[in-house]
């Protein structure tokens, strides 16, 4: 075939395949490429570990503070591992490329700031729409617009969920720590190619320039969840079919199942439908379904309760960067003798609304310091349903909430 | 000829889509057609190749052929396919688009993708409007040309794709026209053989959308028209300087063909430079 | 025990890099740290702000709440920062940088000559690595052997020595002001 003169590597020899999916061999050769097992550095670098790790081999950004350290990574250490990783022209065609690569098999990931997530929606939207897995990771920055570039914040948790227009569903994860940017990019990965979506990894300024210990896995304490191939023949295979499980097998580009791929409505075969109101209905039911409905095995949250009852206890619901001045404040507190229950919010979509109606029918009151003003509170408030009080704590402008401000919070001191 | 139409449709189009949604007298058919003439004659793995497309009338070439397609967002089928061909370099990549999804709300991945060079073949189908919405001034649009947002008579000044693309550093780039069905052929054959960003512009006819309005309501005047207003490169090159001052025609031909390093290759190459076994 | 440092200088003088390595330092003793900085949009000149949190248990709160050791290099930055330390807080200036009238009460005041050991040095860019070593000489807070682990860990292959002579430098000048205090 003319077409193979065109490259002038031998296809066969080259190490450049980012579309294989990895293996055990793949994973030890980051961990050589990585060096020591135990490492201080930052939470933007610890999520290109994590990616590396998780298998991904593709990477497509556009630099913006505070997310650069990610895709500077990416281009330093993609190449020596096999993977691609290419600076577009902007967020935009990051997004679409990502979206290409993964249906390519790769695992793809590209990194930004509120500025280039905003730009990002439409085509989160289409792979939302095109049940598309890749992560997106969000080092949050003070907005809106340009904002405060190099300061952190959580002011992007309504738009990971709402940013795109129409309905639809997706996943967002939010770490606390250096090693939960690592751990969480790897699960992120492993939930994106379960339930073929877009998942979020929402961090923040902090989180991404702080620097802390971390510890990276064997490979055997590390598990990697391959997306669903195609059961049936070439010829009956359908690219949206439910199976029973809302969430279709996904075949991949090249491998001759000729599967057409769009962002308008479409039928179990992938073609445009565009004036049946049964089978949009049917299909963005999915969408959405296949997240809500398993719901329970998505979230994860991190508890930590008195074995007390209900009244005297103080709750506090908290995410990302905020719960490190929550659990400050949250040990002082207690020395004091007022009883706390911290519910760590990890999952931030979908929503963990079981474990805040738990918690609220836990204590008399929930406080919800947030980087933001007013954001989360929201899904509390909704999940809570008149059951406790809440206390809203917003704080904007770049600095942390301190302990004390918590503290006062919860001793009912602030305005 | 009716045998070689049988057996592109049979061998290349999706049984399940037809009819078309393209009007009477619209030249995007004539690019499918051309499109699949060219991969047959090269005989191109049909599994092995991917189309990718945006939002418009042309995009909506990849769902008639039996093969993976990806129709994504309006103006971004460029960046999507990079990240299919950056992936699998094993690949080959087509994309279809219009004017409007191309130099308009894509412009800027079009620009940098020719400049990047990675091995993708465009064909972008310029019919001076935007035809899926109903006939819009787009940014190929004449000056004077009558579209339903340039009423009076448009009064921007257009892009030459070609010249563009060019600009930006694309090693391939042709333009032809629906009239001239056979150099398309070639051109696209050309343009998929091509190891780098090779691209084709096609001057289509949109007797429907943006020929209603300019006196151009039947598809046998449009192609008049375009073979009327073009004029071969071989041709123009060899003019005088003042019979090129007089020319208003379209130069139509291989515009350029020249080598350049090519993205997946530069890159494949980086890799096993610095791959730790 | 929970040890809070904070570092301010003009940017560009290598001070976010000192938390880095001063951080390293305290995870090769194997124990915790966290390193936060905060500067403006610009690389060089704006205000610079370096700090290092250093526990044998998890760390929670990553900033600081009152330092209880305080280095500056920039007069903005000690006019700024004086106030945010605790009782008995130790405070290092640099002396050719930056003015004091009267040390902070109740402090363990020193005034050192950074930039001139850097100078002597051959170049203010070792200024950083002195003052880690005149740190980890005044507070202990980290070992010397796993300090100087961390500086090679982080400085140009080719810099190794002068690196390693300037830490020295830093950590004799500490020592000498830890003997005058007496």
């Amino acid at each position: 075939m003319e077409t193979s003169l065109k490259r002038a590597p031998d296809k066969a020899e080259t190490r450049h395949k980012p579309s294989r999916p990895c293996t055990r061999e793949d994973f030890d050769r980051v961990r050589r490429v990585l060096g020591r097992k135990v490492l201080f550095t930052q939470g933007d670098i610890a999520i290109s570990y994590g990616a590396l790790l998780a298998g991904c081999r593709f990477f497509a950004g556009y630099p913006i503070t505070p997310a650069t350290e990610t895709a500077e990574i990416m281009s330093r250490l993609l190449p020596r591992v096999g993977g691609t990783c290419i600076q577009m022209e902007d967020e935009i065609a990051s997004m679409g490329a990502i979206i290409g690569a993964s249906w390519t098999g790769a695992r793809s990931m590209t990194a930004t700031s509120g500025p280039g997530f905003s730009l990002m929606q439409e085509n989160i939207g289409y792979a939302a729409m095109t049940e598309t897995p890749c992560v997106v990771v969000d080092v949050q920055r003070s907005g809106p617009s340009t904002g405060q570039p190099t300061e952190g914040a959580q002011g992007d948790i309504m738009q990971a969920k709402w940013g795109s227009h129409g309905d639809y569903e997706l996943i967002a994860l939010s770490p606390s720590t250096v090693q939960e940017c690592l751990d969480l990019t790897i699960k992120a990965f492993n939930l994106a190619d379960t339930y073929r979506v877009p998942v979020i990894l929402l961090t923040d300024g902090i989180i991404g320039h702080m620097r802390e210990k971390i510890t990276l896995p064997e490979f055997e304490e590390v598990t990697i969840t391959p997306r669903k191939q195609p059961s049936t023949s070439k010829e009956a295979y359908l690219p949206f079919a439910d199976d029973g499980t809302q969430i279709p097998e996904m075949s991949t580009f090249g491998t001759g199942f000729r599967t057409y791929i769009t962002g308008l409505t479409h039928t179990e075969n992938g073609y445009p439908s565009t004036d049946n109101q049964p089978n949009h209905d049917r299909l963005i039911r999915r969408l959405c379904d296949k997240i809500r409905n398993n719901r329970d095995k998505i979230v994860e949250v991190e508890r930590d309760y008195e074995d007390a009852s209900r009244g005297e206890t103080i709750g506090i619901v908290s995410y990302g960067a905020t719960s490190r001045s929550v659990d400050y404040a949250v040990k002082a507190l207690r020395q004091s003798g007022i009883k706390i229950d911290h519910l760590r919010i990890i999952t931030n979509w979908p929503f963990p609304e079981n474990e805040v109606v738990e918690l609220a029918e836990r204590v008399g009151r929930i406080v919800v310091p947030e980087l933001n003003l007013g954001q989360a509170c929201h899904s509390v408030r909704e999940a809570v349903a008149g059951r406790c009080e809440i206390t809203p704590l917003w704080k904007i402008g770049g600095e942390m909430h301190t302990p004390q401000e918590i503290m006062d919070a919860v001793r009912g001191n602030s305005d | 000829m009716f045998r070689q139409a049988r057996h592109i449709r049979e061998k290349y189009l999706e049984a399940n889509m037809w009819p078309s949604i393209f009007c009477q007298g619209c030249g995007i058919g004539t690019v499918l057609n051309c499109a699949l003439r060219a991969i047959d004659k090269i005989g191109l793995d049909i599994d092995r190749t991917v189309f990718v497309s945006g939002i418009g009338c042309s995009s909506r070439i990849p769902g008639y052929i039996d093969a993976d397609g990806l129709h994504t967002t309006h103006g971004r089928a460029i960046a999507f396919a990079t990240g299919i061909k950056l992936a699998n370099p094993d690949l080959t990549v087509i994309v279809f688009t219009g004017d409007g999804d191309l130099a308009g709300i894509g412009g800027n991945h079009f620009i940098h993708a020719a400049r990047r060079n990675v091995d993708l073949t465009v064909i972008c189908v310029n019919n001076y409007n935007y035809g899926m919405t109903g006939a819009q001034v787009s940014p190929t649009t004449p000056i004077g040309g009558i579209t339903m947002t340039s009423p009076y008579g448009n009064v921007e000044s257009p892009f030459d794709l070609s010249a563009l693309a060019i600009g930006a550093g694309a090693p391939y780039v042709s333009r032809w026209t629906t009239a001239h069905p056979h150099e398309t052929i070639m051109a696209v054959k050309k343009a998929i053989e091509k190891p780098g960003f090779a691209f084709v512009e096609v001057l289509a006819s949109c007797p429907i959308g943006y020929g209603r309005k300019n006196d151009l309501k039947h598809g046998k005047d449009y192609l008049e028209w375009l073979k009327r207003n073009t004029i071969g490169r071989t041709r123009y090159t060899a003019m005088t300087p003042e019979e090129v001052l007089a020319c208003d025609k379209i130069v139509i031909g291989e515009l350029r063909n020249e080598p350049k390093p090519e993205f997946t290759a530069e890159w494949t190459r980086l890799v096993d430079g610095l791959f730790v076994e | 025990m929970r040890t809070e440092l904070r570092f301010v200088a003009s940017g560009g003088q290598g001070i976010i890099l000192a938390g880095v390595i001063l951080g390293e330092g305290a995870i090769n003793d194997g124990k915790e740290a966290v390193q936060t900085q905060s500067y403006g949009p610009e690389s060089r000149g704006g205000a610079a702000r370096s700090e290092v949190i250093i526990a044998d248990e998890e760390i929670d709160y990553p900033m600081v709440i009152a330092a209880d050791c305080l280095v500056t290099l920039s007069q903005p930055g000690y006019d700024k920062y004086r106030t945010g330390i605790k009782p008995g807080a130790t405070v290092i200036v640099d002396e050719d940088l930056v003015d004091v009238d009267e040390p902070p009460a109740g402090c363990t005041f020193h005034r050192l000559p950074f930039t001139k050991a850097a100078d002597k040095l051959g170049n203010r860019i070792f200024t950083n690595i002195v003052v880690l070593g005149s740190v980890c000489a005044i507070t202990g807070v980290v070992s010397q052997e796993s300090l100087l682990e961390a500086v090679k860990a982080n400085v140009p292959k080719r810099f190794l020595e002068s690196n390693t002579q300037a830490f020295m430098e830093g950590v004799a000048i500490g020592r000498q002001a830890l003997a005058q205090k007496g």
